[in-house]
């Protein structure tokens, strides 16, 4: 077994999961190039979104990615920082959201 | 992490670069890479440009200098030096001339090296200035209009259209006087219409730069919307890997990573359009190299006329081979990079 479950050095061995499985592999790889070309939303705002969702997901590569691939397109500190406080307020606000599935299932049990 | 406390020789630099990752990593060297894509895929074009560095000397010390200026450089450029060029960028019928340094305008004849270039009917005039030395003493207050006269085009860096990333690699308080500098240009028609301000950006890090176009829209929204300048283009430069960046890197810990970076981005479609091909930069005393970056490594033209512009023949240029380094790939990664932007 690794040391870690996480090798920064892997993060370049992505495209290798093609080995495996080709057609599946490039079917993702075209969709996730697709998907971070410039559309109705710029390089620049994917880019940032890419980043509160690295977060929101606790995906190391993913963070080292897209921290780069912001501070590249000119994306500032403070804007990163407000983008991982989004991802922060929805995984929290979902955890608290489901207080009222507790409240209701407590409500009705409870004389 | 690789420790290597001084790297200001340019021997030393060479050295590191062609050592360490490019053996133990097994990174190919520039000249392998280029060799991978066939014959004679760097040879010489047509000389069009002539870039000049009229001196080290600069009233910045910004942190990423690959030409390691300051206020402390005294390598100026003599009028001889200058007679010379203007008889040779006259005789081999350049397009450009592209004036460098340091601060260019801080070389004692660089008003009258200017106007003597115009006599000598060159098309295009460029002037990579600071921005700040228009600000910096009384005697450089009248630059625009004195540009302006001229039709010189200016090129400026600007690392950012934010004072804290600007002022973190090129000193505190060079933002608000570039901005003032700018809004000074722009009030004697820079920007808009016949008179060209364009705007450099490099990475203020161990990173790359990102795409031009992009990085062009932010900066002109926000430059318009904040301070009410106007400029044409921004240019993306990559940070080569020498002088006080290749220090940066080595001390933050960057070297590797960079390094590997810039050669897993090789562009081979960069490689046929690098400014080596039909530019040559000239430094102080009149020693030629294939640019800019070459200069600062202390790596002069091999051609059988020498390596001084006194001697410098369009034949002997078009057959010289251009010399290349590890450096080299700082300019072929992702769309290239060049002294007048990404090259794809």
């Amino acid at each position: 077994m690794e040391k870690t479950y996480y090798d920064p050095a892997d993060l370049k061995k992505f495209g290798d999961i093609k080995e495996w499985e080709p057609k599946l592999a490039e079917k993702f790889f075209d969709y996730y190039n697709s998907v971070f070309e410039e559309g109705a939303l710029t390089a620049r705002e994917k880019a940032l979104i890419a980043l509160a969702v690295s977060h929101a997901i606790q995906c190391p590569y993913c963070i080292d990615s897209y921290t780069e691939a912001c501070i590249e397109k000119g994306v500032e500190e403070a804007e990163m920082m407000e983008s991982v406080h989004v991802a922060a307020a929805i995984r929290g606000g979902a955890s608290l959201a489901h207080g009222v599935q507790m409240m209701n299932k407590a409500k009705k049990i409870l004389m | 992490m690789i420790k290597e406390p001084r790297l200001s020789d340019p021997k030393k630099q060479l050295d590191f670069l062609s050592n360490g990752i490019f053996n133990e990593e097994g990174l190919l060297l520039f000249k392998d890479q280029l060799r991978l894509l066939g014959p004679n895929v760097l040879n010489p074009l047509k000389l069009e440009i002539f870039q000049v560095n009229l001196g080290y000397m600069c009233n910045q010390t910004c942190k990423h200098c690959h030409v390691d200026a300051g206020p402390d450089r005294d390598e100026i450029m003599s009028r001889e030096t200058m007679q010379i060029c203007l008889d040779k960028m006259e005789e081999l019928q350049v397009q450009t001339v592209d004036l460098t340094g340091g601060a260019p305008e801080m070389n004692p004849h660089f008003r009258w090296f200017v106007e003597a270039i115009i006599k000598r009917g060159i098309k295009e005039i460029i002037v990579r200035s600071n921005l700040t030395i228009i600000l910096a003493n009384p005697k450089y207050h009248d630059l625009p209009e004195f540009f302006k006269r001229n039709g010189v085009r200016v090129i400026s860096s600007l690392p950012f259209f934010h004072a804290s990333k600007t002022d973190r690699q090129r000193g505190k308080g060079v933002f608000d006087k570039s901005i003032r500098a700018l809004q000074l240009l722009n009030g004697v028609g820079y920007g808009s219409g016949s008179l060209t301000l364009d705007l450099v950006y490099n990475p203020g890090g161990a990173f790359l730069p990102g795409d031009q176009g992009e990085l062009e829209r932010d900066f002109k929204k926000a430059l318009r919307k904040e301070h009410g300048i106007e400029f044409n283009r921004l240019f993306t430069l990559t940070n080569l890997p020498i002088n006080r960046y290749l220090e940066y890197l080595v001390a933050s810990g960057n070297y590797e990573d960079y390094m590997t970076k810039l050669v897993e981005a090789f562009n081979p479609s960069a490689v046929t359009e690098l400014m080596c091909r039909n530019s040559i930069s000239i430094d102080y005393r009149g020693i030629i190299y294939d640019c800019d970056f070459n200069q600062m490594l202390e790596m002069p033209i091999e051609t059988a006329a020498g390596e001084h512009i006194s001697n410098l023949s369009r034949s002997s240029l078009e057959k010289r081979e251009i010399q290349i380094g590890q450096h080299c790939y700082g300019c072929t990664a992702g769309a290239g990079s060049s002294c007048q932007g990404s090259l794809i």
